[in-house]
């Protein structure tokens, strides 16, 4: 039984940086038909960025980093989305191959600036121990998530520059003739998206080294993360985050850590019989 | 007229030529096995161009298929090698007894059926879940991803009964020939050519029959195609299981080849780079396909002898390169070269014609 | 003798709007019917559910004895209902004979259509002789116009022997002359097929159509001739503030 418990706080955690890692990757996908593959080295982008902090700023590097990386990895996508997925929009496996080419390189270049080997990051003191089989680090990642998604919402809902993105996610066409910056719009999204991405980065140096791969672990997770939910919805993102989260955590709890993937896939296949288009959908009687 | 129909015809009698005869004269051994090598790639690059050129349908994790071919060649020869003996990795990993799932692998004619047999029966499997119910485009793309990326892993983890992160590796006997020898390698360079041109004029058949103009609508149309009485689900599943089929094929005959099959060869960056090289021949095209896949295996040993690094770099840049100049690759390049050069020495003022025989620029995916 | 089409008690919700509300439509084989009706009528809806491409809320479709619901869409083709969209879709990849040729193949076993197939079957060239493309045969669909792109495919549809055609709009944004042609087309495929055809056109309406029924709000309004519908008060009132000639908008 305790065991047992102790699977839970892993899976959320999980789940809460697979969300971290999809809410970007739902958005640019939903609102510009873009498959961003690179968006796994702006999860390494932030986790390293949080590595370099920690000569600044000692062992409080985490704290300092999260709005560091916020920007560094938003910036990162945002270069990425003028040199080149803005070309690509609306053609999703044009810009899922373009930005595996994209992902090679920063990869690659990681490798050259950092080394191969993995670097670990020194939490906060405070992070470390936990109370009963709850860890401290584990749920500040959870909290994290649970702030980046109210940040969010209030955003889309409670701010223009929200709604404009909400419009021109639903009818793009529409959005633009009525006076929206579509271009501009798509800048934010992408900005924002990516820099959650490297908040994702650092979370994960709170449970895990670093090294120029890690977003290759994550990013296919998040991306089922996206089919389950449903392109472009938070709601969706949010449950189905915390499903394959605990899902992966359980299912290697019960058989082992070979085969937990296999019956995450498994899962989500099942689940597509009944919900194929992921579970909220934006209705459209559009004949593609 | 009658010489530009002889033109195709003609080309690849001289690449088989230069390909049966040449090669085999003037290589050494060991580029040879390149070659060989490249060539099975090249197979589960023609796959790749009919389910995702033609087909419309993206798969990133061929490369499940390859193994599941690759495998089980492998167990065969392992348990040729062991002669009624465990096979030595199992030794190694403790294992006392031969797994019930290699017992049949035994026989000859059962690993061999299976080596295309099961990849065929997964992808259909799969294809009828996912296509049936519609999920299609990236959604389908990002799964194939996943399932290359859960095999890796299942692999890894089973050390007992795959040997894990090393594969299979170590083999001595091929059906009676020593693998080592000179003479089995030249043979089974030969026999990779011939399967290699066999499957390219099997899938241009398919491809210029009825059948491939109605895996273009449905690439371009799959709704359309549903209210002319077709099942697109049907047509997607049979492609997706062809290409299955050939990826298990190529796996199968890289295992003698190169003399291992290992979860490294096959994962998701694997399953990708092949995509790649499609995409960098002309994903149009089967012979662009089948192009890419020997150019960038070629690219590949080049460049990684001399400086290891250097070439992520320059494969993840020559892609990005194709993708944003020439999204029909080089041969999509080559034929709009060849094109011009026709009209001019024609009519020189002609107007441009978009050449029929290729998609243009209106590419049509769809994002589910 | 039964009817061809039988739709009873049809509604369709989404998310709480009602497309269709209660509709009860009977269509007899060898007629000519003629669907109208302001935006939002539920037309499109209509055929889209008689098609499956919509599935009803409540209510049944029945077409010649058989109940469609829950029959896939090219399942319901096979039983010979075929239809067109509102903005013509054909393959533009393909040539105007090898669209003709595919939607003809289709009741064939895939593995047939893996043979090479030689010359043209008898249903391609008569349909090319039908719609006029007999010129166009060779070249790519992309290039034709939009009327051209209309007749193909009513000519695809025409290649499938389909006992029911539902044609949406087939001559909107069309020139006059096009209008025309595409009448004399229809009158000539309405002689041997059953036809149910949505319209906006008025002018089109009184040339060519016999039976009509106005939707409204996703109800039957009137059904009647072309005259009995015109004079009917309701009609008018639905109509009211725009002039009769030229009565109803475009799009559902």
């Amino acid at each position: 039984m305790e065991a047992f418990l102790n699977q839970l706080p892993i899976g959320l955690s999980i789940g809460a940086v697979l969300l971290l890692i999809a809410i970007g990757l739902t958005f640019t996908f939903g609102q510009m038909g873009v498959i961003n593959m690179a968006h796994g080295e702006f999860i390494m982008a932030g986790a390293y960025t949080a590595y370099l902090l920690q000569d600044l700023t000692g062992r409080t590097a985490v704290i300092v980093a999260l709005p560091v990386a916020f920007l560094v990895a938003g910036l990162m996508g945002l270069v990425l989305e003028r040199l080149a997925i803005r070309h690509f929009y609306g053609r999703p496996l044009d810009t899922l191959l373009l930005t595996w080419g994209v992902s090679l390189v920063l990869q690659q270049l990681a490798r050259d600036l950092f080394g191969a080997p993995n670097v670990q990051v020194q939490a906060p003191a405070w992070l470390q121990g936990g109370i009963a089989s709850l860890p401290y680090n584990r749920l500040f990642i959870f909290g994290l998530a649970i702030a980046t998604v109210v940040g969010v919402w209030a955003y889309m809902n409670r701010t223009g520059q929200g709604r404009r993105m909400q419009a021109v996610m639903q009818n793009r066409q529409l959005a633009a003739v009525s006076g929206i910056d579509t271009a501009r719009v798509d800048r934010r999204t992408f900005f924002i998206g990516s820099g959650l991405a490297g908040v994702a980065g650092v979370a994960l140096t709170l449970i895990g080294p670093v090294g120029p791969a890690l977003g290759t672990y994550y990013i296919v997770d998040a991306f089922l993360v996206v089919v389950a939910g449903g392109l472009g919805q938070l709601r969706g993102a949010v449950i189905a985050a915390a499903g394959l989260g605990l899902l992966n955590s359980y299912a290697e709890f019960w058989t082992d850590a070979s085969l937990a993937k296999v019956v995450v896939f498994a899962a989500v296949i099942a689940f597509l019989q009944f919900r194929p288009q992921g579970l909220f959908v934006l209705r459209s009687r559009a004949l593609t | 007229m009658n010489l530009a129909r002889l033109r195709g015809p003609g080309v690849f009698a001289a690449v088989a030529v230069a390909a049966l005869v040449v090669a085999p004269l003037l290589l050494e051994p060991f580029r040879l096995g390149l070659l060989a090598k490249y060539l099975c790639f090249a197979i589960v690059a023609l796959g790749i161009g009919l389910a995702w050129g033609q087909g419309g349908m993206l798969v990133l994790g061929q490369g499940v298929f390859f193994g599941l071919g690759g495998y089980a060649m492998g167990m065969h020869l392992k348990l040729v090698d062991a002669r009624g003996d465990l096979p030595d990795f199992m030794v190694w990993s403790g294992v006392e007894q031969l797994p019930a799932l290699w017992k049949p692998f035994a026989n000859p004619v059962f690993a061999l059926v299976m080596v295309v047999l099961g990849p065929m029966l997964i992808a259909t499997a799969l294809g009828l879940l996912v296509f049936r119910q519609r999920v299609r485009g990236a959604y389908f793309a990002i799964l194939t991803q996943a399932l290359a990326a859960a095999f890796v892993i299942l692999l890894i983890g089973q050390q007992g009964l795959t040997g894990g992160t090393n594969g299979l590796t170590n083999f001595y006997d091929l059906f009676g020939q020593d693998l080592a020898a000179d003479s089995t390698q030249r043979g089974l360079y030969v026999v990779v050519a011939v399967v290699t041109g066999l499957l390219y004029l099997g899938a241009r058949h398919l491809v210029n029959s009825r059948f491939g103009r109605l895996l273009v609508a449905i690439r371009d149309g799959e709704d359309r195609v549903r209210f002319l009485g077709y099942d697109p689900a049907l047509v997607k599943t049979v492609v997706f299981a062809l290409s299955a089929g050939m990826a298990g094929l190529a796996g199968a005959l890289f295992v003698p080849v190169v003399g291992i099959i290992s979860p490294a060869l096959l994962g998701v960056v694997p399953s990708l780079e092949l995509v790649v090289a499609v995409a960098v021949g002309g994903r149009y095209a089967l012979a662009g396909a089948v192009l890419g896949a020997v150019v960038m295996g070629y690219a590949k040993t080049t460049f990684s002898e001399q400086f290891a690094d250097g070439w992520l770099y320059l494969q993840g840049a020559l892609f990005i390169l194709v993708m944003t100049l020439a999204p029909r690759g080089i041969w999509g390049l080559a034929s709009s070269a060849r094109d011009a050069l026709a009209r001019r020495s024609k009519r020189p003022p002609a107007p441009a014609a978009p050449p029929a025989d290729v998609p243009g620029g209106r590419i049509m995916e769809e994002v589910r | 003798m039964s009817p061809m089409l039988e739709v009873r008690g049809l509604s369709v919700v989404f998310d709480g709007f009602r497309a269709i509300d209660g509709v009860d439509l009977t269509v007899r084989e060898g007629e000519l019917r003629f669907l109208i009706g302001p935006n939002g009528a539920g037309k499109t809806t209509l055929i889209d559910v008689i098609t499956g491409l919509t599935r009803p809320t409540t209510g049944e479709v029945v077409f010649d004895g058989r109940d469609l619901a829950g029959l896939r869409e090219h399942r319901i083709v096979r039983l010979g209902v075929g239809r067109t969209f509102q903005t013509s879709v054909v393959f533009e990849e393909l040539t105007v004979a090898e669209n003709l040729d595919l939607a003809a193949s289709f009741r064939r076993p895939l593995w047939s259509l893996a043979r090479r197939g030689r010359g043209v079957p008898d249903a391609v060239a008569e349909a090319l002789e039908t719609t006029g493309l007999k010129d166009l045969a060779g070249r790519p669909a992309g290039v034709l116009s939009h009327g051209q792109r209309q007749w193909l495919e009513i000519g695809m549809l025409l290649t499938q022997r389909p006992r029911l055609l539902l044609l949406d709009e087939p001559v909107a944004g069309m020139s006059k002359d096009e209008r025309e042609r595409t009448g004399e087309l229809l009158t000539s495929v309405a002689n041997d097929h059953t036809v149910i055809v949505i319209e906006h056109d008025m002018e089109f309406l009184r040339r060519y159509a016999s039976q009509v029924t106005v939707l409204h709000e996703g109800r039957v309004l009137v059904e009647g001739s072309v005259d009995e519908v015109r004079d009917d008060p309701r009609v008018q009132e639905v109509y009211l503030g725009r002039r009769r000639s030229d009565a109803v908008g475009t799009g559902t």
